[in-house]
């Protein structure tokens, strides 16, 4: 993929839609319709800013993209779909340009459209099964899902009304909801919407989970995480903030004592891995988590305001190949770095970053060096990082993720200089919560087990997303969430 | 928001804060400490020991000492005035038990986090022989507080312009030597925790240390905490901050203290944190 310029691609689609006669679209028509690129800042320049990288789709994409649709009547795209959103209806409505009933549509089944339009994996879900794909023998051709959605989702914020859903009359039942990432936000949304009070504790200082602490303002604005926050306080949901559940209060205590009536537990996977290698304590080394949240949280990417030091380093090397591997790497380029690597043990196939992210971090020069793992960290006489030493891999058989295993090459040791290196290997389950009360079950890798109501073994206690998948997507979660909540609606109504 | 209930100065750079702060001081156990950001756009989280807490009252008690741009924006405020945001109570809780013999070693600002271990450790039955220390006397702090619990207190300047003229460790290494140490719990500056943890292995007494790592988020979630104790990964805010003083690689994280050394230099020039210090004082 090579970059067009925003105004070039809205050209084009101009030029098209006056060829198209839309009254009288035969599939083989709609087929020919080219799939509309995503317009977005030009890659040096946004290498250096902290603007949104993606600008969202001109009026005339969106009729485009959304006229691509073959309206199947299986609809394989809403399968393909963790909380089965009405695809085809929300894209027809898009067309037509009734763009409130677009997401109207949307919102029935996921609360966060502009945030799920940005940042969910759709060549993996909806456009994996898209028929339009099939068809044209590339899936990178699916109808551009997302794109729709974020389009009309965007629309309505931008039009400054959103729709409050009704809350019904108050029952009096009091529910706790601990954590405030998707999970959270959603069994919030929806517990309270069958009138019961809720209070939502949040140990940071501000709501969001991952979506404001690790994924980085150019992918997913912070003020679009704001106005979703707003739509929930609007609701008459209560928010304690700085609130550690375990540590400010027991789980036990809130129940026995502060009187919930029910719990969900959604504290997400925020326990950064590190690989046990010589020289990871060496100063600048950090988790992507740190260095995220430093960059995003603490706001450190406006050193002249923001009163959180962020290691800056000239050279950086980022040990990964997830979403948070190539958050880190873009982040470093913008606070300064010149050089970033992305060391990964396989090589791009096996990458389970979003593919759209890789071909973005690509143009904005990150360096990739696949299908090579670092063995040790280099440290200068001060104990600074000052390079890193790798081994190369190759493929061999599959393993039980199906994915082919690298093998290490003996004596096929490199040494790349780095004055900083950021360890993006994915992490585990927070064992806070679990350390502080033992009534709930974990398995092995920490995760909290439910049942398929999302309830844990400890009376009146539901959990959900990352913190009971490992770490996961915005979508399941938000997925997790719904779930609980019905469960703790429909326990809440059964014991009145 | 937490109100600043009062304020008074220890001495020239050492302030102790009362905050309003229920939830935690109805929580709060000895060892543990809260995070602290004054404003929540662009200031810092930083970490302090709660030194004491009213749960009646529903208050708590931090004492700290100026050394950058976090603590003299905290510094700065008035009372009745508010800090943005408190988090706590973090850490583990100190292990109190009756051990028979407790001997608490305190360095500088130390001294604050020891007091409230002094005095749970006091309050489950152990004798307990404090020792602290400071540069000068001017920068000696809670000698009333420590000489009400303990039922020994010594005290050392390293200039001996107050007590004896010593390092901390000589009176611990003589307590030792005779035997009278079951358990000793220091904290201070990381060089001096890792001179008393030295004095005490050849003894065989058994050493805590509460670590004063630089920290972020307080909740184990990003690892800027982590120290290596006995060559395992630990992170301070979850795991500690209290680790067996002979397990602790204090060396690396010595070097891990210093992480943003430059940019904190640059975030508080020292003449300009004198300046500002003299300010308080009127
Ligand atoms: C850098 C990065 C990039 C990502 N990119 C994508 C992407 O592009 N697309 C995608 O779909 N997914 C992405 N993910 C994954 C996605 O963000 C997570 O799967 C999702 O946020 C999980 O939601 P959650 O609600 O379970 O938990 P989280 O979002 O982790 O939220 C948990 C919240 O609970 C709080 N908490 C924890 N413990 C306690 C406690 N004891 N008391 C009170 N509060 C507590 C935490 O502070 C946090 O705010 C990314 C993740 C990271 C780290
Ligand atoms: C669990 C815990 C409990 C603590 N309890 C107390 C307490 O009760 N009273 C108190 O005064 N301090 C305490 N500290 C240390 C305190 O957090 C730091 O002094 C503070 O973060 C410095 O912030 P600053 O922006 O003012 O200084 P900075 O500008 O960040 O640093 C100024 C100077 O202080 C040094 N420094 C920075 N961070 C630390 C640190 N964490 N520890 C030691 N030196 C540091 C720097 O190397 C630098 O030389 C505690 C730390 C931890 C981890
Ligand atoms: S599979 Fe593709 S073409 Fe068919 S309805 Fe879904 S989005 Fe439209
Ligand atoms: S302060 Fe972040 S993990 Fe300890």
């Amino acid at each position: 993929m090579s970059y067009i310029p925003a105004d070039k691609l809205k050209e084009e689609a101009q030029t098209i839609i006056k060829e198209i006669d839309f009254s009288n679209l035969k599939p083989k028509d709609r087929l020919r319709i080219p799939m509309q690129e995503m317009p977005a800042q030009e890659p040096k320049a946004r290498a250096k800013n902290i603007q949104e990288v993606a600008l969202g789709y001109f009026e005339e994409q969106v009729k485009l993209e959304a006229e691509r649709c073959l309206q199947c009547k299986n609809a394989p795209c809403i399968k393909g779909c963790p909380v089965e959103i009405n695809i085809p209806g929300f894209i027809k409505a898009a067309a037509e340009g009734d763009y409130q009933k677009s997401v109207n549509i949307i919102k029935e089944s996921s609360m966060l459209p502009a945030i799920c339009g940005r940042v969910c994996p759709q060549e993996t879900q909806c456009m994996a099964e898209c028929t339009v794909g099939k068809s044209l023998k590339d899936m990178d051709k699916s109808v551009a899902i997302g794109r729709i959605e974020r389009f009309v989702a965007d629309w309505e914020r931008a039009k400054g009304k959103m729709s409050v859903p009704e809350i019904a009359p108050s029952t009096g039942k009091k529910v706790g909801i601990v954590g405030s990432g998707p999970a959270g936000l959603t069994a919030a949304a929806d517990v309270r919407k069958a009138g019961h009070e809720v209070v939502l504790f949040e140990a940071f200082h501000k709501l969001g989970g991952v979506m404001i602490y690790g994924i980085p303002e150019f992918r997913l604005p912070k003020e679009i995480l704001d106005k979703e926050i707003d739509n929930l306080l609007s609701m008459g949901v209560k928010i304690k903030r700085n609130f550690l559940v375990g540590r400010t209060r027991k789980v036990k205590d809130l129940i026995e004592k502060d009187g919930f009536d029910a719990l969900f537990i959604g504290t997400g996977a925020g326990l950064p891995n590190f690989m046990n290698i010589e020289g990871e304590n060496l100063v600048g080394v950090s988790s992507a988590n740190e260095f995220l949240t430093r960059a995003n949280l603490m706001k450190a990417y406006t050193p002249d305001k923001a009163d959180t030091p962020i290691f800056t380093g000239k050279r950086t090397a980022v040990i990964g190949g997830g979403n948070v591997a190539m958050d880190a790497a873009r982040m470093a380029l913008r606070v300064g770095a010149e050089k970033v690597y992305v060391i990964y043990r396989r090589t791009e196939n096996e990458m389970p970053a979003r593919r759209e992210e890789v071909a973005h971090a690509k143009e904005e020069g990150i360096i990739f060096s696949f299908l090579s793992s670092p063995v040790r960290i280099l440290g200068d006489e001060t104990g600074k990082v000052k390079g890193i030493e790798c081994l190369k891999y190759v493929l061999g058989e599959p393993d039980d993720s199906g994915r082919r295993k690298p093998v290490a090459v003996k004596g096929s040791e490199f040494t790349l200089e780095m004055d900083s290196v950021i360890m993006a290997l994915g992490n585990s389950s927070n064992p806070l919560i679990s350390q502080t009360a033992p009534e709930i079950g974990v398995n092995k890798w920490g995760n909290i087990t439910v049942d398929e109501d999302g309830k844990t073994s400890m009376d009146k206690v539901y959990a959900g997303g990352d913190i009971v998948l490992g770490a996961a997507t915005v979508i399941l979660a938000m997925g997790e969430g719904r779930r609980a909540a019905a469960s703790i609606n429909k326990l809440l109504a059964d014991n009145k | 928001m937490s109100k600043v209930l009062d304020k008074k100065m220890l001495s020239r750079d050492v302030v102790q804060m009362k905050l309003l702060a229920p939830e935690i001081a109805s929580e709060r156990q000895a060892g543990q400490f809260i995070i602290v950001q004054v404003d929540s756009d662009f200031s810092e989280r930083i970490p302090l020991t709660i030194a004491d807490a009213d749960e009646k009252a529903g208050s708590i008690t931090i004492i700290f000492q100026i050394v950058g741009k976090s603590t003299l924006k905290l510094a700065q405020k008035k009372t009745g005035e508010s800090v943005e945001n408190l988090l706590g109570p973090l850490g583990k809780p100190t292990h109190i038990e009756k051990f028979g013999t407790v001997v608490c070693v305190g360095g500088g600002i130390g001294v604050a986090p020891l007091h409230p271990i002094a005095q749970a450790m006091k309050n489950a039955g152990n004798r307990v022989i404090t020792i602290i220390g400071a540069r000068t006397k001017d920068l000696l702090i809670l000698e009333d507080e420590m000489r009400s619990i303990a039922d020994e207190l010594i005290i050392c300047t390293d200039d001996g312009s107050y007590g004896r003229k010593c390092l901390v460790t000589e009176p611990l290494k003589e307590i030792c030597e005779k035997g009278g140490a079951d358990l000793a719990v220091t904290i201070g500056p990381a060089i001096m925790m890792k001179f008393c943890a030295e004095t005490t292995r050849p003894f065989g007494v058994k050493t805590y240390a509460s670590l004063n790592t630089i920290m972020v988020d307080g909740t184990g979630m990003c690892g800027g905490c982590r120290v290596t104790v006995g060559n395992e990964t630990k992170f301070v805010c979850v795991d500690g901050p209290e680790f067996d003083a002979h397990l602790v690689d204090f060396d690396n994280m010595m070097l891990r203290l210093r992480s943003y050394k430059p940019q904190e230099q640059d975030a508080n020039h020292a003449c300009h944190l004198q300046a500002a210090i003299d300010q308080l004082q009127r």
